[in-house]
């Protein structure tokens, strides 16, 4: 980028990298203190270089922007929410529908992140955040007692100086990584999501999902992602139907199979088909999704700086909730109000930043929804909830659900029996994984 | 239902599968992959990882890797087992790939 910063002052109270939700978030909210900010984004405009499994739970926005419902560019309300578990020949589903989602305050739904990010962000700028699109934060500056003072920007002329500093600068957080916040990255604590959009009527859309009228579908998948750890997704937007695999990053690795060539055979499966054959592709894409939960967190804090959003790994993976931009918004607005209190107080040492942002983290859901859930990740990635489950739950409701005259019906406990005996799966395995998920998600 | 795994969907080619998401190139390559280190190395990843396809081996066993369909996911950096292999940041602003319908 030959020109240089649009901006006539480089010096901000606030600079803040990315302006995902978590990004917008911490502008706005800083922003509305008076302070000055400015909201940086290497894509052309907020929400291009981003791709996510599709639903937003927006009751978080209540607080920053109280008329979300009306304003944002939402897709379809979900209505429909369904979790499904393949196996090559099966599927089985647990479909819920309610009409209160349909109603005021909703619950989910669907939007497309070019559109809504780019909202966000406008939010952000009527508050008064200088927004810079196109423009690539490089490195750090420091401060000679070493504080984070600013960052580079690949603009000639482009520092920009900051109080604060607060990387939402996503999932691959260069920042943090530079400021000695995040640990050497596991391949463990990431999969990777591939997404095709697929174009249809609004009125096909809705007869394939039996839906009513702009009301919208999400369902999950365990299964069918070829053996490779991880899971699908089919969701409904306004007049496109998003479909992608979520793929565990090692065992992609160890499994050798191209990511787009398992989302082909996805899309093929006799569950999935009905869905989503026939439209034509529109956009294929592909994003890292931190799925490590608390064990990937980095340090929050440092001095002149804090982390939020999928930066700071504040991504939600646990089987039936799989939540980001909440999380992204929350730890966002907890990231602007913290560094607002640390410059009020003069103190922006990793220890005033550290207590400011985590109380608000605490006082709220981010970091106890990932506590709570610290163990899902491993849980809903195990070898026996990915390969050994699916098949043993589709096959007992084969078998309960075929009627075998002239045999006799066999009972529910002799068939599960038999089936862990097939699958090699022992009892006290299922004991030991039944408490798991209980501890886990009771 | 067991030929689900063979599809017999007319499979879309790769190109036209990457010609639907919009790349602005920068003139200047944002990974740079040291196809020395690749020679050694016993698992390329990449080359199945990348959702792109951007790894290509070579004849003599090395990687040729190119840029400019990018979507800057991130995933080659971490499944490649030679350390240091690939130098991985983001393109300058504005460039590389840009999501309209995601």
């Amino acid at each position: 980028m030959a020109e240089p910063l649009p901006v006539p002052d480089r010096r901000f109270d606030v600079v803040v990298v990315g302006a995902g939700p978590a990004g917008s978030a911490a502008a706005l909210s800083v922003a509305r203190s008076g302070l000055s900010v400015c909201l940086l984004e290497r894509g052309p405009f907020p929400g291009s270089k981003n791709l996510y499994g599709g639903v937003v739970y927006a009751g978080v926005l209540d607080g920053l922007v109280p008329r979300w419902r009306e304003e944002a560019p939402l897709e379809r309300m979900v209505t429909r929410r369904a979790t499904m578990v393949l196996t090559d020949t099966q599927s089985l589903s647990i479909d819920f529908r309610s009409t209160a989602w349909g109603e005021e305050p909703y619950n989910g739904a669907t939007a497309l992140r070019p559109r809504f990010d780019a909202w966000f962000a406008a939010k952000a700028e009527e508050a008064g955040a200088v927004l810079v699109p196109s423009t690539t934060a490089t490195a750090l500056l420091r401060s000679h007692s070493a504080a984070v003072s600013g960052v580079t920007t690949d603009r000639p002329g482009g520092d920009l100086s900051a109080g604060v500093v607060i990387a939402c600068d996503g999932v691959n957080s260069l920042l943090a990584k530079e400021a000695g916040c995040a640990p050497v990255a596991d391949p463990a604590h990431y999969s990777l999501g591939v997404k095709e959009v697929l174009a249809f009527s609004p009125e096909e859309i809705e007869k394939r999902f039996a839906l009513p009228p702009g009301e919208g579908a999400d369902f999950e998948v365990l299964g069918g992602t070829g053996g490779v750890a991880g899971g699908g997704f089919v969701y409904t937007n306004s007049d496109t139907v998003s479909v992608g695999l979520v793929l565990s990053l090692p065992s992609l690795t160890e499994s050798k199979r191209r990511p787009e060539e398992l989302l082909e055979r996805f899309k093929a499966h006799p569950a999935i088909a009905p869905f989503v054959a026939g439209g034509e592709l529109l956009e294929y894409g592909a994003h890292l999704i931190p799925e490590g939960g608390l064990a990937m967190m980095p340090k929050l804090a440092t001095d002149g700086m804090v982390v939020a959003g999928d930066a700071a790994g504040m991504c939600l993976a646990a089987g039936i909730w799989l939540e980001g931009v909440n999380f992204a918004i929350a730890s966002g607005e907890a990231a602007g109000e913290a560094a607002v209190e640390a410059l009020a107080r003069g103190d922006v040492s990793e220890t005033a930043l550290r207590l400011a942002y985590a109380s608000r983290l605490e006082a709220g859901f981010v970091l106890a929804d990932h506590r709570r859930l610290r163990a899902a990740p491993g849980l809903v990635l195990s070898e026996r909830l990915q390969h050994h489950y699916p098949q043993i739950v589709c096959n007992l409701a084969e078998q309960l659900l075929t009627v075998t005259n002239p045999l006799p019906k066999q009972g529910f406990v002799r068939l599960t029996r038999n089936e862990l005996r097939r699958s090699g799966v022992r009892w006290r395995d299922v004991v030991r994984d039944a408490w798991a998920t209980v501890r886990t998600f009771g | 239902m067991s030929s689900w795994t063979q599809s017999e969907l007319p499979a879309l080619a790769f190109e036209d599968r990457m010609a639907t998401a919009e790349f602005r190139v920068a003139p200047e390559a944002h990974i740079v992959v040291d196809g020395d280190g690749c020679r050694g190395c016993s698992t390329k990843a990449c080359i199945t990882a990348c959702p792109a396809g951007l790894f290509v081996p070579t004849s003599d066993g090395g990687i040729l890797f190119s840029y400019e369909q990018c979507f800057e996911c991130g995933t080659c950096y971490l499944v490649c087992n030679e350390g240091g292999a690939i130098t991985w940041r983001y393109p300058e602003g504005g460039a590389g790939v840009v999501y309209r319908r995601s």
